[in-house]
């Protein structure tokens, strides 16, 4: 029994980690591009990557909180930028394409060698670097707080602080991305969604909205970057292809197109991983499949879950069944 | 409307009577002009038109067979493509043979398709472009111009567009009241019929207040009940100082509401002039029918070598 009060442990931890709102907001930020411009953005890692180096090299430099923030900010939109004037005017797939190879070419540089004195090449750079700025900031006392069955520290790497503070920029992106999406450009982004050259016929400049929205997600992107490292480290590999999918996973999990689909997506996704490697790992036998090889087995399902969920759900958890009668 | 000195399409029609009746006439109020345009695909010369105007406030019509360029035109002049004779930093044609067309005054070479639809010349396309998982009502409002809830910062502050957004939508009521489609305006766009997307999509290009619409196709997929107040509607446009573009195949229809039809074959305008009487020009039968319509084939004769050119020179 205490096996399975553990696992229930572990999933609801893994829902309201630091990394998992990080995730949330990345994903929020994906929605953006695909779930209402309909941009194909494979590589939402690689502006998660930009925003953590932005973030912790210019800390590194000796720049306050603030100024590194909005330097994250800054990268997230020239790295958008970058990538949106040679490929907007061009059909979707195209920009796939561009974003897979742009996000492996950011991962490339950031290990490779020649950085180490600024990126710390394939070693990454380890968190204490540049995480007190941020910790600075607490307005909580030292020590530990219980809430509910957990009990982490107030500040540290890993207490309610980052937590309070990533989950509220969750939920203040998500009520952003609302208020957008309600308004005349949230309508202008969704008819570019459903078909560019009809928004064109009516005089609307595509490729700007296009770029606005692109510029949007990929700050989120790298906000998401940004508090993805804070608790942890930066590590080029672990924000790689693998990262950009499982935020795809999460986003089609709560269903793209909604507002709060990503988040739900997110904080689910992370549960039901846990689940899967805590079941299997109570129910069959070590000499069948060893604890390392449950972590490697729920992976596994990610992947089937992910063909599951294009296929017979691909609205996602919180999408509207009707939207698929016509879908294109 | 843009013109100063409005007439009623009455005295716009009445104008047309003094034209004359060849390809590339000049108008005596022309609100597009248009000279040099060039279409290449590969070897292929889709459009080749070196002079057409069009009367402000009547209906025009483009008709000709299949291929002869009628959609490209339309393309091309709205700004979804480039003419191949379009004028060039380097090389290209010389300034008088490149391809020029203003719409109301305004030169419009060069210009995306957004700048295009601003300026007042709105199209539709003739596969219809309704935004399916939008509701009706949405696909209305993307119609309207200059909303300030568009721009990026205004969009998150509602108080800024929200009486805008309002008179936007008791506009766009109208129009569908007027269309047939206000009971469908809480459905999403994907579910009308194709008939319903063809009124839809006209209705959108109203929104704007277009001085000119040109229209691809509107009646093709159209069930008869509908066609008749679809062109009602159309007529009613003309009547209210809206400049109307079409292409159709149609005849029956063009007949009907045209006030002067332009015919267009293997991309050059071959004739134009009143409805009634450009049916029986040459040209136009010639570009239908073949030149050999009324050959019989079954004449012996015809095996000859030079034979098939002989009924032309007869009737010339």
């Amino acid at each position: 029994m205490d096996m399975w009060i553990k696992v229930l442990y572990d999933m609801s931890a893994n829902m309201i980690l630091p990394t998992t709102a990080a995730f949330a907001i990345a994903a929020i930020g994906l929605n953006v591009h695909f779930g209402f411009t309909g941009l194909l953005n494979m590589g939402q890692a690689g502006f998660m990557l930009i925003g953590a180096y932005g973030f912790s090299v210019a800390t590194i430099a000796g720049l306050p909180f603030w100024a590194a923030t909005l330097v994250t900010i800054a990268a997230g939109t020239i790295f958008a930028l970058l990538l949106g004037i040679p490929t907007l005017k061009l059909r979707g797939d195209y920009l796939a394409i561009v974003t897979i190879a742009a996000a492996e070419i950011v991962r490339m540089i950031g290990r490779a060698s020649v950085l180490n004195s600024v990126t710390g090449g394939s070693n990454g750079l380890p968190g204490e670097t540049y995480r007190n700025t941020f910790s600075a900031l607490s307005p909580f006392p030292d020590g530990k707080t219980a809430i509910l069955w957990f009990d982490f520290d107030n500040t540290g790497v890993n207490g309610w602080f980052i937590r309070i503070v990533a989950w509220s920029l969750v939920v203040i992106f998500a009520v952003l991305v609302w208020l957008l999406m309600r308004s005349p450009w949230g309508r202008v982004i969704k008819g570019i969604r459903e078909d560019e050259d009809a928004v064109r016929s009516l005089g609307k400049n595509v490729f700007a909205f296009k770029m606005q929205a692109l510029i949007i997600g990929g700050v989120l992107g790298a906000i998401g970057g940004m508090f993805y490292v804070l608790p942890t480290s930066v590590q080029p590999d672990a924000l790689g292809r693998n990262m950009t999918f499982l935020i795809w996973t999460a986003m089609l999990l709560g269903g793209a197109a909604t507002i709060w689909g990503p988040v739900l997506g997110s904080a689910l996704f992370f549960a039901l991983r846990i689940f899967i490697q805590g079941t299997v790992d109570i129910l069959i036998p070590d000499a069948i499949l060893n604890t390392q090889q449950t972590e490697q087995f729920s992976w596994i399902m990610v992947g089937v879950a992910l063909m599951l969920l294009v296929i017979f759900r691909p609205q996602g958890i919180l999408g509207d069944k009707k939207e698929l009668n016509f879908n294109v | 409307m843009s013109n100063a000195t409005k007439k009623t399409a009455t005295e716009a029609r009445a104008e047309l009577k003094t034209v004359k009746q060849t390809p590339g006439a000049s108008k005596p109020d022309a609100i597009l002009v248009v000279d040099n345009v060039v279409r290449d695909f590969g070897g292929n010369r889709a459009v080749d038109v070196d002079h057409l105007e069009v009367q402000r406030g009547v209906i025009t019509a483009l008709i000709g067979p299949n291929g002869a360029g009628k959609t490209t035109f339309f393309n091309l002049i709205t700004g979804f493509d480039q003419p191949s004779s379009a004028k060039k930093m380097f090389g290209g044609p010389s300034a008088d043979k490149a391809a020029k067309w203003s719409f109301n005054g305004k030169l419009l070479g060069n210009t995306a398709a957004a700048s295009v639809a601003k300026s007042g010349m709105v199209r539709t396309f003739q596969l219809t472009k309704a935004l399916s998982r939008l509701t009706v009502m949405q696909n209305m409002l993307l119609g309207a111009k200059d909303q300030r809830g568009e721009s990026f910062l205004a969009a998150f502050v509602k108080p800024l567009w929200a009486a805008q957004e309002k008179a936007n939508i008791a506009k766009a009521e109208d129009l569908l009241k007027r269309f047939k489609l206000y009971e469908k305006k809480e459905d999403l766009a994907g579910s009308l019929s194709g008939g319903q997307k063809k009124l839809l999509e006209m209705a959108r290009a109203l929104m704007s207040d277009p001085v000119m619409i040109m229209l691809d196709e509107p009646m093709a997929g159209v069930n008869p009940a509908l066609t008749q107040s679809l062109l009602g509607h159309i007529q009613s446009l003309r009547d209210e100082g809206t400049t109307v573009l079409f292409v159709e195949h149609d005849m029956h229809m063009v007949r009907h509401i045209s006030d002067w039809v332009v015919v267009m074959a293997e991309g050059r305008v071959v004739a134009e002039g009143p409805a009634d009487t450009v049916m029986s020009d040459q040209a136009v039968i010639d570009a239908y029918l073949g030149a050999h319509h009324d050959t019989d084939l079954g004449d012996d004769a015809l095996l000859e070598e030079g034979a098939m050119d002989a009924p032309k020179k007869e009737k010339k």
